[in-house]
């Protein structure tokens, strides 16, 4: 222990040095600012004045925040329901021992999650288009009856956004799944088999148990990620200011962006993005008691 | 062997139908968009995919264009983003990972006064919603005068949290505390004890966090949008979205647009998809 004292006590500053500039700069001090705006409020760009819960009585009492509130909720419960499902089955699809191609197979379920977010809202803002959209015309060619004029972007905001997003995400949270999988002791399942279990049993009593740990990590991630929803929805519907039709299409982080960089009133952005992560804090702490009581 | 691990009810083929059509959903936005890039406007609207005709396969090869593609890098500034784009990329990542690399060595490899605590809170900054620092990041930007400059965007590229964290953890599980302290005994200094012991041998994790870094700062939109405000210095993801509010009943370009933003990353992606999906797995399949 002692020869680890060789190395002058200034090396570990230095090496950390470029990272915690940075990091104090950009990191550190931003989030004590926006501690010290949640309890202000912004009139114009130079005036601030001390409000005190101010901020937050608003919050709670303003409807618009709650018809983000109710949307984000609503996107988050159809993505976990969604992207979960999805993802496990591609996952226990390429797992079956005996297939040949798995690799390509992989690689392109996972390809969309490359694509960043502004690009995939300009490509599902014209695969959703009424007429020329692909899906619509699609469809129609498919079933006749369909009607190529769908309002897809314009009724069904929620089923849209779902789409888009599971088309992104699935083979992501795949490749999770996947590794886990793996990690499923192959001599179990060949003994239950012999014992005359089927695979819905292999699966319920053998390999969910296995892969429980991941599956709850990827839960939280998914919920994590579908709360701060922001760039789809916001660039898809641009044009009313990422609000949408009859603002179905406001997400709290939307709205928070809104109000800091639109309506410049950082005080009150910073309140419902605190709101935001004491809420992403708390399924955090949730998802670790869970994983605790699983592993007793 | 593997016969009796597989004896499943549904037949094999039946998986391979099953592969083979959610691969096709996966696909077909690619190719739809492909298509939509190559052919000229009008064609847009009356096929599908590509223009039907009487060339081989009933498809009307000569209609199809690259007039987009000339379009987007002469008349429009797409050439200039894509360079911002790699630029930017490039940069971030290569420096990104330097100080990731240099700080979780600092925080797994010695001993100081403060080692814990600065720890814990780095990690758990990890947890913070992106948007809770927007404002207030926008804000200290301006204090700093970095608003609509290169290194407004760079600059708070060098504070990856998560990439602390992962460096730590390649550190903790593969650098041996004895390699270092006999280095330190024959008298190697400490700067070529980092680079030319402990960074090689993190070398898988530099490559998986380096396409990472480099893709996610590709893809990234909302950070240069609002810190640059000439379009000049606006990196492709901003470009393009732009140029969909300036010619959105052009399909065609717009589509040329964002195939030519995607493409560069996708051939990436191809090349190093080995390192890049490892990476993305070690943190969290370990931990």
């Amino acid at each position: 222990m002692s020869s680890s004292r060789a190395y002058s006590p200034l090396v570990p500053w230095c090496l950390l040095a470029p990272f915690l500039v940075a990091f104090t700069t950009f990191t550190t001090w931003p989030l004590i600012r926006s501690l010290v705006l949640a309890f202000e409020q912004t009139y114009g760009p130079k005036t601030t004045a001390f409000v005190g819960l101010l901020n937050f009585k608003f919050l709670f009492a303003d409807p618009m925040f709650w018809t983000a509130v109710g949307n984000t909720v609503l996107f988050t419960i159809c993505a976990v329901c969604l992207q979960i499902p999805v993802a496990l089955g591609l996952a226990l699809l390429l797992n079956r021992p005996d297939i040949r191609g798995k690799r390509i197979f992989r690689l392109i379920f996972f390809a969309p999650s490359i694509v960043g977010l502004s690009f995939v809202a300009i490509l599902f803002s014209l695969l959703l288009e009424r007429r020329v959209g692909l899906i619509n015309s699609s469809l129609h060619a498919l079933f006749p009856a369909w009607d190529p004029d769908f309002p897809w972007l314009q009724n069904y905001v929620l089923t849209s956004m779902s789409g888009a997003v599971l088309w992104l995400s699935a083979g992501f949270y795949m490749i999770y799944f996947l590794a886990a999988l793996q990690n499923v002791p192959s001599e179990l399942l060949e003994a239950a088999s012999m014992d005359g279990a089927g695979p819905w049993q292999r699966f319920r009593h053998i390999t969910l148990p296995e892969i429980r740990p991941i599956l709850n990590l990827i839960t939280l991630l998914v919920v994590i990620g579908s709360l701060q929803l922001f760039e789809l929805p916001f660039l898809v519907y641009n044009d009313t200011g990422g609000s949408g039709p009859d603002n179905r299409a406001l997400t709290i982080v939307t709205y928070l962006y809104r109000t800091g960089f639109h309506s410049g009133d950082l005080g009150y952005a910073s309140a419902i993005g605190w709101v935001l992560t004491l809420v992403l804090i708390g399924f955090a702490l949730l998802q670790r008691v869970i994983a605790r009581r699983a592993e007793r | 062997m593997n016969q009796s691990t597989a004896g499943s009810r549904l037949p094999r083929v039946g998986f391979y139908l099953l592969l083979t059509f959610f691969s096709g959903l996966t696909l077909v936005p690619f190719v739809w968009m492909l298509c939509a890039a190559i052919k000229t406007k009008t064609d847009f609207f009356t096929s599908r995919f590509l223009p039907v005709g009487d060339g081989w396969l009933g498809i009307a090869w000569d209609r199809l264009t690259h007039e987009q593609f000339v379009r987007l890098f002469t008349e429009l500034p797409v050439g200039r983003a894509m360079l911002n784009s790699v630029f930017f990329a490039s940069v971030i990542s290569l420096s990104a990972t330097l100080c990731a690399a240099a700080g979780g060595y600092a925080l797994s490899k010695f001993h100081f006064r403060g080692r814990e605590t600065i720890t814990t809170f780095i990690l758990a900054t990890v947890v913070l919603p992106g948007s809770l620092l927007l404002g207030p990041g926008f804000e200290t930007l301006f204090h700093l005068g970095l608003v609509d400059t290169y290194a407004g965007v760079i600059l708070p590229g060098l504070a990856p949290a998560f990439g602390i964290y992962l460096f730590r953890q390649a550190m903790i599980n593969s650098v041996p505390e004895d390699i270092l302290e006999s280095a330190r005994l024959d008298g190697c200094g400490e700067f070529r004890i980092f680079f030319q012991i402990v960074l090689p041998i993190v070398r898988p994790m530099i490559s998986a966090y380096l396409i990472i870094v480099f893709i996610a700062t590709w893809n990234s939109f909302i950070q240069p949008q609002i810190v640059l405000q000439s379009p000049e210095r606006h990196p492709l993801a901003v470009a393009i979205f732009s140029l969909r509010g300036l010619y959105g009943d052009d399909y065609s370009l717009i589509m040329a647009g964002t195939l030519v933003s995607i493409a560069p990353v996708m051939v990436l992606f191809l090349m190093l998809q080995k390192e890049f999906i490892s990476g993305l797995t070690s943190g969290a399949v370990k931990g």
